[in-house]
């Protein structure tokens, strides 16, 4: 919709109905997927306002920088072979198919869920180097920020552990392709704020 | 899927129909139901609030005298009294309760998009509320840091509840955030893909766009103070120093170093000044259209209210520093924020002219909402002005943590919106509960707030201006605070007792009314906009019948020339708009006609 034309009518001009069989403005797809487009703005913010407090916290005298773990890279394969699996199954939803479908669903939270695993190893491997939580910010952030990613990641295997069900138990691929389509965009957005997190992390 | 055309979507929407009362009204997926539940416990903490503040007033108005507020007393009450208020309370009543119940029926639409999630978000809100509460009844209090929280002294040792209490509110704090981006969620999307045919969002009651506008602001600032919340739980549980910086506690180092409070301060207030207009922008809405119908006119300047509204919101996010000027920023930061603060009030002041015009040659009827409304013009003018005088930096500096700036908030977020609140329940109470409340006992209750609003804040502005810091548990003596000050202090609390308890009043006549109220007409104002155009009153379970209204207008056809009626309900084509034929027309002769 154009918000500048939106804004601008003049309502007390037009009389009638406007717009046909449907009000005039709205986004013209499901409001499921409006609704995450708002939530992605919202985890947009929150993740952003940790990036600026960690560049201001930086700035101060005490902060140590952290050599982050090798395994990081591990973890981010997974994570992007996940995303893939996604978009794979998308793929195949949107085709209307049903072939490869619990291959590809399945293994996406798989490989999710073994990314979350991943990043427990890394904060048990830091924790035995004696790198606590609070031996000094730079470590703190760490932990509260892939914390925090991990828990919108946990969020959406929820909706993905729904859909899953839904599917060995027998439903259709048109009946989960909704939810299956808006679990790829997240997937590619958690993607993305991992590998912005990841840059901060090992570049500071 | 196939793409179904969104307003036809409600039509094959699945209603969710309880049948045991437990269903209907405890687990219930019904807007108007939760609405009720949300305003309640909304209003419920509110009372605590209220009550908070009285028993802090009574030390400051009669000090010593009252054996239950010791200092650590008063620091907590004074926290909480301004937490519950303006997140508990406010933001809860307004959007939660208001926006609930008003976005489907002025959409025109049978319920939420989510009602689910919108159950979920009242139960999470309540388990919010429980742990707030529950903070009275740990060890140590609830915590006593100021509303603002600002680290490091909420951690300290001299403060009250600085070791469970703090705790308790952080949590709450975030538990409330998951609980209003649920619900939020709901009233953004309902409101962008639930309006029923020819319901444009231009077409949309003024009260949607600030509940619209609001709730945005609400989505995208509470991350702030969720942040924040779990940066400040890390430090106090797990000795982290994100806020906290190396400071001594009674002769000791605490474990605590080089952490940053000004930080703390910058995301909180990144989120509290938005809160500011996440409480105001539906206060104006609601006001707006309680305005027009009272008035018989249509609102002045439909579009500017919106476009205002949506520049207010927008400029409420580069203002947040203002509230930090005496924290040793740069002065040009100040500079920068000072003048975003000034450009704020130009919408504003733009909004204030459009009441005023609206009333200007209205057919006003003076009902009890239209009390309210009136007097939420005159304490947002007073309110608003004062603001001017504290955006500026050096006017600030000296005015900062006074009494002054206690009149300020209290008169444009406190008062204020608290008069529209009334005003709105006033309005919409016919409608939600099919019964009519005491007129009398109404206005009684309207000249003792308001003037009672104006003998607590109004003396509040000398002390200010005297210099009579904030906050403090007992003045003392000191060379530039008069002896006098005192009797004002008392004179503000004997007003705050007769306020608090005249609010005994609106209970009486709220709760009374729905047993022996009149029974209301399904329209008593004459109102144009959808709510109002309901098969049933209160709105039955999907609130519109078998068919969803068709919208032909926009929600402000007051005393439109020629129409034999003041008001065309936005539901009326235009084939049907009753009229006067125009050879038969005399504006004169036909005047009383036109009243109807």
């Amino acid at each position: 919709m154009s918000i500048f034309k939106t804004v601008t009518t003049k309502p007390w001009e037009r009389k009638g109905v406007i717009g046909g069989m449907r009000p005039e403005g709205a986004f013209d797809t499901e409001s499921e997927r409006v609704a995450l487009s708002f939530f992605l703005v919202i985890a947009t913010v929150v993740f952003s306002l940790f990036t600026i407090s960690y560049y201001i916290r930086m700035e101060l005298p005490d902060w140590q920088p952290l050599s982050e773990p090798a395994q990081l890279w591990f973890n981010t394969g997974l994570l992007v072979v996940s995303s893939i699996l996604f978009q794979w199954a998308r793929n195949i939803v949107t085709r209307g198919e049903q072939k490869n479908l619990h291959t590809a669903l399945i293994g996406a939270g798989v490989f999710a869920i073994l990314f979350i695993v991943g990043q427990l190893l890394t904060w048990q491997s830091l924790q035995s180097e004696g790198l606590y939580l609070s031996s000094n910010p730079a470590n703190a952030f760490y932990y509260v920020m892939t914390g925090l990613h991990a828990v919108h990641l946990l969020g959406g295997l929820w909706v993905w552990s729904k859909s899953s069900i839904r599917l060995v138990s027998g439903s259709e691929a048109k009946d989960i392709k909704l939810s299956v389509e808006l679990c790829t965009i997240y997937w590619h957005f958690l993607l993305l704020v991992w590998l912005v997190l990841f840059a901060l992390l090992s570049n500071t | 899927m196939a793409y179904v055309p969104l307003a036809d979507r409600d039509a094959e929407m699945e209603m969710h129909h309880p049948h045991s009362w437990v269903g209907k009204y405890v687990w219930s997926q019904d807007h108007k139901v939760i609405a009720i539940q949300y305003g309640s416990i909304a209003i419920f903490t509110g009372v605590v609030g209220l009550v908070l503040s009285l028993m802090f007033r009574m030390q400051l108005g009669f000090p010593d005298t009252t054996d239950f507020v010791d200092p650590n007393f008063y620091y907590q009450a004074i926290t909480m009294h301004g937490m519950i208020m303006v997140v508990y309370f406010l933001t809860a009543l307004f959007l939660g309760g208001f926006g609930n119940y008003l976005v489907p029926l002025m959409c025109g639409a049978r319920d939420m998009v989510f009602p689910f999630l919108n159950m979920l978000s009242v139960w999470v809100f309540l388990v919010s509320v429980i742990i707030l509460m529950a903070s009275f009844f740990v060890g140590g209090g609830p915590t006593g840091a100021g509303w603002t929280l600002y680290p490091p002294q909420t951690a300290m040792e001299g403060t009250p509840g600085h070791d469970m209490g703090i705790i308790l509110m952080l949590v709450s704090l975030a538990v409330f955030i998951v609980a209003f981006t649920m619900g939020g969620l709901n009233y953004v999307v309902t409101i962008l893909q639930y309006r029923c045919r020819g319901m444009t969002m231009m077409r949309l009651p003024l009260s949607i766009w600030g509940i619209f506008v609001a709730t945005v602001l609400g989505l995208f600032a509470f991350p702030a103070l969720l942040v924040a919340a779990i940066m400040m739980l890390f430090d106090t549980l797990l000795g982290t120093s994100f806020f906290m910086p190396a400071v001594m506690e009674a002769g000791t180092a605490l474990d605590h170093n080089g952490g940053s409070p000004i930080l703390f301060q910058h995301l909180f207030w990144f989120f509290g000044h938005p809160e500011v207009y996440i409480v105001a922008l539906p206060a104006f809405g609601l006001v707006s259209d309680v305005l027009s119908v009272h008035a018989r006119k249509n609102i002045f300047g439909y579009r500017m209210m919106v476009w205002a509204i949506i520049a207010i919101g927008g400029l409420s996010f580069i203002v947040w520093a203002h509230h930090m000027y005496v924290s040793g920023m740069n002065p040009y930061f100040g500079f920068f924020f000072a003048t975003t603060t000034l450009i704020i009030a130009v919408p504003t002041a733009l909004k204030v002219y459009n009441w005023v015009l609206t009333l200007w040659e209205g057919d006003i009827r003076m009902n009890v909402p239209m009390y309210f409304a009136i007097g939420f013009i005159f304490t947002f003018i007073h309110g608003g002005l004062t603001g001017l005088f504290l955006g500026n930096v050096v006017i600030d500096l000296p005015l900062s943590d006074t009494y002054f700036v206690i009149a300020h908030f209290h008169m444009v977020m406190g008062v204020s919106p608290i008069l529209v609140l009334f005003a709105a329940i006033y309005h919409w109470y016919p409608k939600a509960t099919g019964r009519m409340y005491n007129e009398g006992l109404a206005k009684l209750h309207f000249w003792l707030t308001f003037l009672g609003a104006y003998a607590i804040y109004l003396p509040m502005h000398y002390l200010g201006f005297l210099g009579v810091p904030r906050r403090y548990y007992a003045l003392g003596t000191t060379d530039f605070i008069p002896a006098s000050a005192q009797d004002l202090n008392t004179a503000i609390t004997i007003a705050a007792l007769i306020v608090g308890a005249s609010q005994i009043l609106f209970f009486i006549n709220i709760i009374g009314s729905l047993k022996w109220g009149k029974k209301a007409d399904p329209n008593p104002w004459g109102a144009a906009s959808l709510e109002w155009q309901t098969p049933d009153t209160p709105p039955a379970h999907g609130n519109w019948g078998d068919e969803l209204p068709t919208v032909y207008r926009w929600a402000y056809d007051y005393s439109v020339p020629g129409a034999h009626q003041d008001f065309i309900p936005q539901n009326t084509p235009e084939s049907e708009e009753p009229t006067v034929s125009d050879e038969h027309f005399d504006p004169d002769k036909d005047q009383s006609l036109a009243d109807v």
